[in-house]
């Protein structure tokens, strides 16, 4: 076995223990090339099926193409998706794009907030229904105990302490001091009654697995992470007003692995392009307790 | 849930060509992977060693050294290297190590994982947690201080956990002016504590993290040393070697039929713990001792396989089709077969906020069983630190290691640890926490959970002065349990009332025991949302035991059911009480007396007559023997 196959089975051990575990669960889904390498490990695990809901969360300030690409495949795959939004600050324009608050507040408003709610239930979640090949209101308003969310140890700090299988307490703080043990392959599965789990089958992953893997099971990704002849492209996705392009004329996945390995990027973090890290010392951290993926 | 139309798309895909660049396989990187943890006592260095180590070897990102740099001068303290690990806002203020992390880097040989494990005592399970992902220690002992509780500890945990190689790395050898008479006096000390647990290190290399000696060249500092850098001994560290040639162990993880698929597959889920299985294999589920025949091994984007071996996530269709729930290890037929049973002997590490005791009910996670389980026997408590056993400890406190007995209620498949090695450790759960970790260490022959119970109780039991034969014949019945077991909403529940009235107008003193009636009363004590089916059957069989024990019939359903909980009941009852009615598509899951099929056509009055004929039947064989 090479490293990738490894850390494949290991990911795949992690999500059939999950389903096997735990009712109520969902995927998250950030259209990004690491949540959905972890989309393609879920097909594998259940041997062509997705058998939980995968769930994003809309900011309305994604770039365009990632919405389109996300509904390109929900179609091609027939995916169980679900979105939602923090409609409320959209409405009231407390965002960062509209001046009214900074960078970290607007993450808080419209991706942890949006995610804790759309968990909940307690805000619409919006499904897409593949018989009219539209979103329409989700009628299960059932919580999402259970979250499958594509975090890699290597990404920051924070997420380097991350255990595979993560609860949360129902504020959803996360106690980094006291998690719990792992070891041999068998996790914490027994919980009490109403508590909340984050499970992260991709811990292991560097970022540049994640391209290896891209490239040798052929996984289609955004034409974003490429660059199209202004020499420019994604590194990292998230939304426009806050996600900077690098400087790069890869055009392949090829290029791309190329160019991490060995090339600028080598000894870069791949974060950097990322605005809200930068405002407070543990700026991710702080989202991050507060729900943040 | 998907439809149809969803699911055969997604099989249509399925059955594509399998998408697998192999052209540019080349781009993928070959170099090997190997995780190593870095323990030792609390202060004694181990984030300063990883921050230098990632420093020197210009693995740091590049915004990385500037960004702790410049957070140090904005919080006016200087620079340490141990800062670049201490990522997170209340590990700095504390400057421990509460919890494992992670960082990469690179040698010329292989890529690394470096685990840095805390070293404080309180934070054990932190250190468990980031050991048992390595495959070789670096154990980091301070020069000045010397080895404490912690230095011994560790040692003893990574025995445990099965790693092997261990490089001690003797740090802060700048704060002892480099000299040599002082580490060699901590390897002699540290030697004679590791020989008593036969543990025999890759090497003692004498460093000093923060000056960067000795960690990826040889150090001017220490001419006196010549044993090689600390990077030299990583890279000889060696992967373990393949699990392939062992005998084949594969814990059924899951059993999947993803039905609304027009997928027909009945999937067996799991990883290959050991050996290799190929298509057309006989093969033995155990403890069941069922046994099969792979007709597939399954994938998604894979070509089609033939065989597959150790580390894998795979899965197989076998036939004939078995009733197995998951939690079964599948063995080789032909191969050494793994053990089976209720009793064994471990070396275990307690980790839980209440210490271990007797005649409590814990959780056991071996492979992808999970049982009931009871300490049975401590044959010895062991101090970690010291090394000192205790052998009259009637409970295995947190942080204690010790040698005990469990005996779990149902029997579970596992093996001797030093014969297969994953399959021989387990994991304790107390009240949803994983609160120990243990390896096999022997099989015991012995009398079972609830045999021991019902014994017990019968030694106890106050006899009345009216004999059950005298019930029998006054009652004119013999008294038995009638369970109607099978699948969920196969209408058990109007059967058994329907055959309660019947049994009733026929003259029998019968009752109907429903699944709420005992939820609301007798069960409870056990919290709403908790599942705990070993103890309702527990639970059930004692009530059914004082219900024929009255001379009564009787009645109750039970959704599914197993070859052992069936085993349960009869212990706690009279072996014979017990009449088993099998309600929907009998597939021979497990052994019954009838079997009530919807599919059958049958009305339900001729239902409820073949079950009264087979208590008119039990009662003539009593009748019989009084």
């Amino acid at each position: 076995m090479d490293n990738l196959e490894k850390i494949e089975a290991q990911s795949i051990y992690i999500l059939r223990e999950s389903y096997r575990e735990f009712k109520n669960m969902c995927m998250l889904w950030s259209i990004g090339k690491d949540s959905t390498v972890l989309l393609w490990l879920a097909r594998k695990a259940f041997f062509g099926h997705v058998p939980f809901p995968l769930v994003h969360i809309d900011t309305s300030y994604k770039i365009p193409e990632m919405i389109q690409y996300r509904d390109d495949l929900v179609k091609k795959w027939k995916l169980n998706m679900v979105y939602g939004q923090n409609k409320e600050a959209l409405a009231n324009k407390q965002t960062y794009p509209d001046g009214n608050v900074d960078r970290i507040q607007c993450c808080k408003n419209l991706k942890s907030g949006a995610l804790k709610h759309t968990l909940s239930g307690d805000w619409t979640r919006y499904r897409f229904d593949h018989d009219v090949q539209d979103y329409v209101e989700d009628s299960n308003k059932e919580p999402y105990t259970g979250v499958i969310v594509g975090v890699r140890a290597d990404e920051e700090g924070s997420r380097s302490k991350e255990r595979y299988f993560s609860p949360r307490d129902k504020e959803n703080d996360w106690d980094v001091g006291d998690q719990p043990p792992e070891f041999w392959n068998q996790f914490k599965t027994d919980f009490s009654p109403g508590t909340h789990l984050r499970i992260h089958p991709l811990l292991d992953w560097t970022e540049l697995n994640i391209w290896e893997y891209i490239q040798r099971e052929n996984i289609p990704i955004t034409g974003l992470y490429f660059d199209r002849g202004k020499g420019q492209r994604y590194r990292s996705l998230g939304c426009y007003p806050c996600t900077g392009s690098v400087e790069s004329t890869s055009t392949s996945v090829p290029e791309i692995i190329e160019e991490l390995r060995s090339g600028k990027f080598a000894n870069i973090a791949e974060r950097s392009g990322r605005a809200q890290d930068k405002e407070d010392g543990g700026g991710l951290e702080t989202l991050r307790r507060e729900g943040y993926m | 849930m998907l439809d149809n139309k969803i699911v055969q798309s997604q099989l249509e895909y399925t059955d594509q060509q399998p998408e697998i660049n192999a052209k540019n396989e080349s781009l993928i990187d070959t170099l090997e992977r190997m995780n190593i943890v870095i323990v030792g006592h609390v202060d004694h260095g181990k984030s300063t060693f990883i921050g230098r180590l990632l420093a020197d070897t210009g693995t740091l990102p590049k915004g990385k050294l500037d960004q702790v740099k410049a957070m140090c001068a904005a919080n006016a303290k200087p620079f340490e290297y141990a800062f670049l690990l201490d990522a997170l806002k209340d590990e700095q203020s504390q400057g421990i190590t509460i919890d494992t992390a992670r960082s990469f880097f690179k040698s010329e040989k292989r890529n690394y994982i470096i685990i840095d494990a805390p070293g404080h005592i309180e934070f054990l399970k932190n250190m468990i947690t980031g050991a048992a992902r390595a495959e070789a220690a670096i154990l980091v002992i301070d020069a000045h201080e010397g080895v404490q509780e912690n230095s011994r500890r560790h040692g003893y945990m990574l025995s445990l956990l099965g790693i092997r190689q261990i490089i001690v790395c003797v740090n802060k050898m700048d704060l002892v002016d480099n000299n040599k008479e002082k580490f060699n006096a901590i390897v002699k000390e540290y030697q004679e504590f590791l020989d008593e647990i036969k543990l025999t290190p890759l090497a003692y290399v004498p460093i000093s993290a923060r000056e960067g000696d000795n960690l990826i060249a040889p150090s001017e500092s220490m001419p006196w040393y010549k044993g090689g850098d600390v990077l030299t001994w990583m890279d000889k560290c060696e992967k373990q070697a393949s699990k392939d040639k062992q005998p084949f162990r594969f814990p059924v993880q899951d059993v999947y039929k993803f039905t609304e698929a027009g997928d027909d597959r009945r999937v067996f889920a799991g990883t290959i713990e050991t050996g290799t299985i190929s298509d057309g294999d006989e093969i033995v589920f155990l403890p069941s001792n069922k046994e099969a025949k792979i007709t597939s091994i399954e994938g998604f984007n894979l070509p089609k396989q033939s065989s597959v071996g150790a580390g894998y996530a795979t899965g197989f269709t076998i036939s004939p089709q078995l009733y197995i729930k998951p939690g079964e290890l599948i063995c080789k037929k032909g191969e050494t077969p793994a053990k089976y049973g209720t009793n064994f002997k471990a070396n275990l590490f307690w980790l839980g906020k209440k210490p271990l005791v007797q005649n409590k009910k814990y959780k056991i996670k071996i492979g992808a069983a999970r049982a009931t389980v009871y300490l049975k026997e401590i044959i010895h408590v062991l101090d970690a630190s010291a090394l000192t056993t205790e052998s009259s400890k009637s409970h295995v406190d947190r942080h204690d290691v010790a040698e005990c007995v469990f005996q779990t209620l149902k029997p579970i498949a596992y093996d001797i640890s030093s014969d297969i090695e994953s399959t021989g450790r387990f994991v304790i759960i107390d009240d949803y926490e994983i609160a120990g970790g243990g390896i096999i260490s022997e099989s015991v022959d012995s009398t079972s959970r609830l045999e021991d119970v019902a014994h017990q109780r019968q030694f106890l039991w106050e006899k009345s002065e009216i004999t059950a034969a005298d019930r029998s014949r006054q009652m004119e019945q013999t008294p038995t349990l009638i369970l109607l077991a099978g699948p969920r909403d196969t209408g058990k529940i109007e059967l058994a009332k329907f055959l309660e009235e019947s049994l009733f107008k026929s003259g029998k003193k019968v009752y109907y025991l429903g699944l709420p009636n005992m939820v609301g009363g007798v069960s409870s004590d056990i919290p709403e949302g908790v599942e705990d089916r070993d103890e309702h059957i527990r639970r059930l069989g004692e009530l059914a035991h004082l219900f024929t024990n009255a001379g009564m019939i009787l009645i109750s359903t039970i959704s599914d059911l197993d070859t052992y909980e069936i085993k349960m009941l009869k212990t706690l009852l009279d072996g014979d009480q017990l009449i088993i009615v099998y309600c929907g598509e009998y597939k021979n899951q497990f052994p019954v007396d009838s079997i009530i099929s919807k599919a059958d056509g049958e009305e339900p009055e001729a239902s409820i007559q073949k079950i009264m004929e087979l208590v008119e039947a039990k009662q003539a064989d009593t009748n019989y023997y009084l």
